[in-house]
This record gives C-alpha cells, sequence and structure tokens, in this order.
C-alpha cells in the first residue's frame, strides 16, 4: 500500500512548498483527539526523522510516521473546493466514522 | 467533511478550533485589543484590569518590559525606554535626524534605510519595537479567550503609505499575528458607531490621537461606508499639546531651567497630567522636582488653551482639504465622530463643532472606539459572520500610475480612489517597427518618475512591428480589496499580453529592500545605457527587416549585381554592430546602410508609381485633382 495525491492535490503541494521557499515535502498523520477519536495531520515537513516513511507520487514527497501509518495507508490525498472554501482532503479507505464535523474519524 | 490545509511543522490544530480573532489599534501612545464574543464588543483588559496598553517599550537590564511597566522606565532610562515608536514605523534614517526636539534617542550610526535605536539590549528598529507591543496584546488575547487567534485586524492611518503598511504588517509577523487586514483608523471608528446601518449622508471622522491626526470624509449609502477622501498629519497630536505646555514651563522657568534627558521628560509628563486635569478644572498647579532643577506654577485653561490653540486650528486647516478633495461642503457633513484621546480636550470639541457646524459624537469612549471597529471587522474576516454582513470600501493613499517618454508619470488611478477599482489607459509604440514595450509601474504624487516610488518593471513583448502609433496598448490596473494591484498590458490588434502582480515590497526583509535599493542607484547608468541600446537594436531589426522585404520583392528587377553586393555587405556590418554593445556603432551603421540604400529606395518608389498608374490617362488624375479642388 501507499500513500498517492490525486493530480489537483500534488499541484496545490508543489505550488504551496514553492511559495513556501523552504522544506522537503508534505507530512500526512494522524493525531489522537478531536470528538471522535482522532483528526488528520497535515505539514511541510522541513526534516525527516528516521521513524518516518517516505512516499514519492506526482513529483511530491510525502511523510508518514510508522505509527500513523497503520491508520491511513491507502489514502489519497484530494484538493477540492466547497463554496468559497477549499483545502485537502484525506479519502481513506480504513476510515470507519467521522463526526459531523469531519474534523477527527475512527478507524 | 471539513477541509484541511497544510500547517507549518508541529502547528497543527485541534479539531473543532473557534475562528478567535482580534482587532488591533496600535497606537502612537496607546494601543488596545478588542474581540467579539456573544455578539458583543469587548476590549480586552490585562490581569490588572487595565484596558489600554501605553505603546512603550523598555529594554533593562533582565529583560524587555512594556506597557506600564515601560512607561516608569520613561523618566530614569529614557534611552532605553522607547515611547511613540509609530512615528518611526516605514521612515527613513533621514527622516528622523529632525525629530530630536521631540524625542532623545540615541540612533545607530548604520547605512540601513531603517533607523536603528540604540540600547542595553542591542540595536533594534522601529518594527522589533512594535513587535513587542503587539506580542504582548496577542498574548492577552489568547489568555482571555483560551486559545489560539486566527488572525486580527490591525489599524493604520488612512494616510499611511505602503512603506508604513508593510512595516505595521511585518511588525505583526514578527510577533507571530496574522494580519487578516490592515484597516483605516477612521473607517474602523465609524464602523464601531454602526453607522453603516444608519442614514444615509456624509460624515467625517476627525481623529485626534496622541501623536498623529487623521480626518476622513466618509460617505454612507445602502449601509456601504465608502471613504471619500482622507487628509492629516503624521506628525501632529496630543504629544504635541504636551509638548507646547512643556515649552511654556521651560520659558516660565526661564534661567532656573537646567536640561537634562530626564528634566525633559518629567516635564513632559507633567504637561500632558496638567492637560487632562484642564478637562475639568479650570486651573492646575503644577510642581517639578527634577535632581538640580525645580519648578512650581499654575497654569489656567485660558492659558493652556492659548497654547494650543494654533495647533487645533493646523487640524481645521487639512479639515478643509479632506472636504475639497472630497468635493463637499462643510454644511453636507451630517455628523462628526471624535477619536482619540485628545478629543477629550474642550478647546478641540469646541473648535470641531464651530467649523462643521453639527453635533458631534463621542458616546463611545473615544479611546476604544477604533479597536471597536477593527474588531467588528475581525469577526466577520475570521469567517463568524455571514460574508455580505458589513463591506467596507477603503482608498488608494497614493496614485498609481506608469512612466511614459521623456521620464514623466502618467497616472492611471488617482489618490482617494475607492477599491477595489479597474482602470484602463490606451497607449502605443513609439518607433516604426517596435516590438517590445517596458512597462514601469509607479506609486506616488510627483510628475517626474524620479521623485515616485517605483513598484515593479514588465515588458510587453512580441508586439507586431508597425509604424509608430499604430499599435493599441491597453494597460489596465487593477486593485483588489486588500489592495493588491495586479497590471497587465495587451496589444489589441495582435492579442499578446503580459501581466504583473505588484506586491510593494511585500515579503521582502529589510535587507533585501536595502540591497534593491542600493542596486537600483548603483545601476541607473548602467541601465540607462542598456536602453539605449536596447532602443537602436530594435531599430537596427526594424531596418534591416524592412530591407529584406523590399529585397525579396523587387531587388533582382532593380539593383546591379555591384549594388546588391554593397548592400548585402552593408546589410552584414549592421547586423554584427546590432549584436554587440556599442549604441553609437549601430547608429552609425543603420544611417550607412540607409546611405548605401538611398538610389534603390527612390528607384522603388518610382517603379511603384509607375506600377499604380499603369492603365490610366494622365487627364484621369488631372480630372480628379480638379474634382477634389473645386
Amino acid at each position: 500500500m501507499a500513500i498517492t495525491l490525486t493530480e489537483p492535490a500534488a499541484e496545490r503541494v508543489r505550488t504551496f512548498l514553492e511559495n513556501r521557499g523552504k522544506g522537503v515535502g508534505l507530512r500526512l498523520g494522524v493525531k489522537t483527539m478531536g470528538c471522535s477519536g482522532m483528526s488528520y495531520v497535515l505539514e511541510f515537513v522541513d526534516d525527516v526523522n528516521p521513524e518516518d516513511e517516505v512516499f514519492e507520487d506526482k513529483g511530491v514527497k510525502v511523510i508518514v510516521d510508522k505509527k500513523s501509518l497503520v491508520y491511513i495507508d491507502g489514502t489519497e490525498l484530494d484538493y477540492t473546493r466547497e463554496g468559497l472554501n477549499e483545502g485537502f482532503k484525506f479519502n481513506n479507505p480504513k476510515e470507519k466514522a467521522a463526526c459531523g464535523c469531519g474534523e477527527s474519524f475512527t478507524v | 467533511m471539513a477541509l484541511l490545509q497544510i500547517a507549518e511543522p508541529g502547528q497543527s490544530t485541534t479539531p473543532h478550533q473557534h475562528r478567535l480573532a482580534v482587532g488591533i489599534d496600535l497606537g502612537t501612545t496607546n494601543s488596545l485589543v478588542a474581540t467579539v464574543r456573544s455578539g458583543e464588543v469587548t476590549t480586552l483588559a490585562d490581569a490588572n484590569g487595565k484596558h489600554l496598553l501605553p505603546s512603550v517599550v523598555h529594554y533593562g537590564e533582565d529583560g524587555v518590559q512594556v506597557g506600564e511597566e515601560a512607561l516608569k522606565y520613561s523618566v530614569s532610562d529614557p534611552y532605553n525606554t522607547i515611547v511613540s515608536v509609530k512615528r518611526y514605523m516605514g521612515r527613513g534614517h533621514a527622516d528622523v535626524q529632525g525629530d530630536d526636539a521631540h524625542h532623545s534617542y540615541h540612533f545607530a550610526d548604520t547605512d540601513s534605510t531603517v533607523p536603528r535605536f540604540k540600547t542595553r539590549r542591542g540595536e533594534v528598529s522601529a518594527i522589533e519595537v512594535s513587535a513587542e507591543i503587539l506580542k504582548v496584546l496577542k498574548q492577552r488575547a489568547e489568555e482571555s479567550l483560551g486559545g489560539e487567534l486566527v488572525g486580527a485586524v490591525i489599524t493604520v492611518p488612512a494616510y499611511f503609505d505602503d512603506a508604513q503598511r508593510q512595516a505595521t504588517k511585518d511588525a505583526a509577523r514578527l510577533a507571530g499575528l496574522e494580519v487578516l487586514r490592515l484597516l483605516n483608523e477612521p473607517t474602523a471608528a465609524a464602523v464601531a458607531y454602526g453607522l453603516d446601518t444608519g442614514n444615509e449622508g456624509v460624515i467625517a471622522v476627525y481623529d485626534l490621537g496622541g501623536g498623529t491626526f487623521d480626518i476622513s470624509i466618509l460617505r454612507l449609502n445602502k449601509g456601504v461606508f465608502e471613504v471619500l477622501a482622507t487628509g492629516g498629519n503624521s506628525s501632529l497630536g496630543g504629544d504635541d499639546f504636551d509638548y507646547a505646555i512643556s515649552q511654556w514651563i521651560i520659558e516660565q522657568a526661564g534661567e532656573s531651567y537646567r536640561e537634562t534627558p530626564e528634566s525633559k521628560r518629567l516635564i513632559m509628563q507633567q504637561a500632558k497630567a496638567a492637560k487632562e486635569q484642564l478637562a475639568e478644572a479650570q486651573s492646575v498647579d503644577i510642581t517639578i522636582d527634577s535632581g538640580d532643577f525645580h519648578w512650581q506654577g499654575t497654569l489656567d485653561r485660558d492659558t493652556m488653551e492659548e497654547l494650543i490653540r494654533p495647533l487645533v486650528q493646523k487640524t481645521l486647516m487639512s479639515c478643509r482639504r479632506a472636504l475639497r478633495d472630497a468635493g463637499v461642503d462643510n454644511e453636507d457633513i451630517s455628523e462628526v465622530v471624535m477619536v482619540g484621546g485628545s478629543t477629550r480636550t474642550l478647546l478641540v470639541r469646541e473648535m470641531v463643532a464651530g467649523f462643521f457646524d453639527c453635533e458631534l459624537l463621542t458616546g463611545i469612549d473615544p479611546d476604544k472606539v477604533v479597536a471597536t471597529g477593527a474588531a467588528l471587522q475581525a469577526d466577520v474576516l475570521a469567517g463568524n459572520k455571514p460574508d455580505d454582513e458589513m463591506l467596507l470600501l477603503d482608498v488608494i493613499p497614493l496614485s498609481l500610475g506608469i512612466e511614459t517618454m521623456g521620464g514623466l508619470v502618467e497616472k492611471i488611478i488617482h489618490r482617494n480612489t475607492a477599491i477595489p477599482v479597474s482602470r484602463a489607459q490606451d497607449f502605443t509604440t513609439y518607433k516604426d517597427g517596435q516590438t517590445a514595450m517596458a512597462i514601469h509601474v509607479l506609486q506616488g504624487e510627483r510628475e517626474l518618475v524620479s521623485d515616485c516610488r517605483s513598484l515593479a518593471r514588465f515588458e510587453l513583448r512580441g508586439i507586431p512591428p508597425q509604424v509608430a502609433g499604430a499599435a493599441r496598448i491597453r494597460v489596465t490596473f487593477q486593485v483588489d480589496a486588500d489592495g493588491l494591484l495586479i497590471v497587465s498590458a495587451r496589444e489589441e490588434n495582435s492579442g499578446v499580453e503580459a501581466s504583473v502582480d505588484v506586491k510593494p515590497s511585500y515579503g521582502l526583509s529589510d535587507s533585501e529592500v536595502e540591497t534593491m535599493l542600493r542596486d537600483s542607484i548603483e545601476h541607473a547608468e548602467e541601465d540607462m545605457h542598456l536602453r539605449m541600446l536596447r532602443e537602436q537594436q530594435v531599430e537596427a531589426d526594424r531596418v534591416i527587416e524592412a530591407l529584406d522585404s523590399a529585397l525579396a520583392v523587387d531587388g533582382d528587377e532593380l539593383l546591379s549585381e555591384k549594388e546588391k553586393t554593397a548592400i548585402a555587405a552593408a546589410r552584414e556590418e549592421l547586423l554584427q554592430a546590432r549584436d554587440g554593445n556599442d549604441t553609437n556603432v549601430i547608429e552609425e551603421k543603420i544611417k550607412q546602410l540607409e546611405a548605401v540604400c538611398e538610389d534603390y529606395v527612390a528607384r522603388r518608389m518610382n517603379s511603384n508609381i509607375k506600377s499604380a498608374m499603369q492603365g490610366h490617362s494622365i487627364e484621369e488624375y488631372a480630372s480628379d485633382s480638379e474634382a477634389g479642388d473645386s
């Protein structure tokens, strides 16, 4: 399994990294908090840690720590627009339930 | 599911985080932070219940103090205690040299464009000092609201130029604050009074703070504010009242006065206290006791009013100018919003009411009114309210234009134009065969490019070669609600276009800006020569192209082999010169080629006329010309 990006998501990430002027890639992960157990983490990466797995898709390095990978392996990261709001979306096959707001989930 | 944004490493937000936003009035004398809670605006107090944070920073032995703590040192440790730092925001080193009458700081001798204060904790810039103030306000807000701020609306005087606005943004960035928007102070004040829900009409906002004076003329129309005009004086305020009174004290003290930084500060403090008491009392006793200088006296209200009257008069002159800019008369003004602590001074209220001849709005504490409006706007911008709730129109503080021939500035959007705005103007080529046009975007009120501020340069290339004046180049200036300028140029006949986003020095560090400035000066002459060379190369290309197309048509027919060889040689010489970098040589070779071709050009002319007249009789032409004459 691996982590993949849709073309729109990859394009946004490349642009964001370029604008930021530094950083090796994008970190995907989970945090144990939120109303439904866990919440997603989406961050720029300046330093890759020894416990990280590094994937590459469409020219973007995706960095996931091994603990998080268990929960999000197989995820496709998408970039979409909803009204005036736009942002990234985790399409996680392991996700069983999300809270109403979608900010946290359980596997 | 909710859409996520990428966070900085380690900065991911927790789910369900409230969109906490504040309004900050970053004042010359005092600063204030306010927010909207349960639909109501409140200014946030510190642990001691104080709302106003004196805009004072002290660089002490054991750390940096801000506010009341720092104010304590303003007399005993003046060089390390920075007051009224807003006066120095975005100003150059040279700008502050004349200000020593008011302030007694040590400035570092640097070739930096930004003045740096020498303190015991090292040299600091005005941006860093302001950031200290903002940090305290940010921390206060986060403690009060129990969460991280998504951002802040920070108010600035309406006439702050881009450098000053940028300096304010930089200070916020240093303090770790996201700036949702910089809002003009008078606009914020009008929002605070909820004038957007009131009647239609024209109002004035009279803002006399500690260090700045601002007058704005706003039109309310269907709940929308439009800023018609702004004016003011960035170096006039309550501090100057204090200064005038302190000068009176020094004059009264006569020869017994001993000037030291401490005595100057102490007298200023006493003068300020006296002014505040005279809002209630008829007269006040003043006692100065500083080292070997002692003085005691009485100041009555009439005397004080005579001291400050010329200063108030100055503000009214700015009001008159703003009215003229707005194209309205005194009687068109329905209400005047009074802002800033100095509007508590009775003489100010009297003279302003007399000038506008109408009711003054003084219901909201004049110290808090700006922060209140900023908080309301921040709440909207943070997304806690429907977007259509409040629409604010701002104005462009300085005219925007482009460079035209002769180093002149053609203004495309004039100052005080409401944004968002889009304006276009048509330009054309200057030379035959010109295929590129340099577009130089400028900001300022002066007529000469050299006196304005350069914002950006770009080139429109690929214009089809035409005779001078045939190309139609439409240059469009577009300014969005955040003040971001986009300049685009389009050649209408061919459709080629180019554009540039102008973020005036946004995202540049001080040193980068410095380097840019230095470069522009160092390379000025080089640039000029390059420009001349480029123009001459364009001209050479045009000549060669015209020649080649002519030779293709009738070269063999009209020229002998010998002539053809001579022309080819001259053409080759020009081609070589064109790729060199000597402007004069190119010019010379163009002239030579033209001289060699003189006969050929004459023959072409004759042959063209002959072929045009073939099959027609001379009589036809004669009768035509007769018909034309009659």
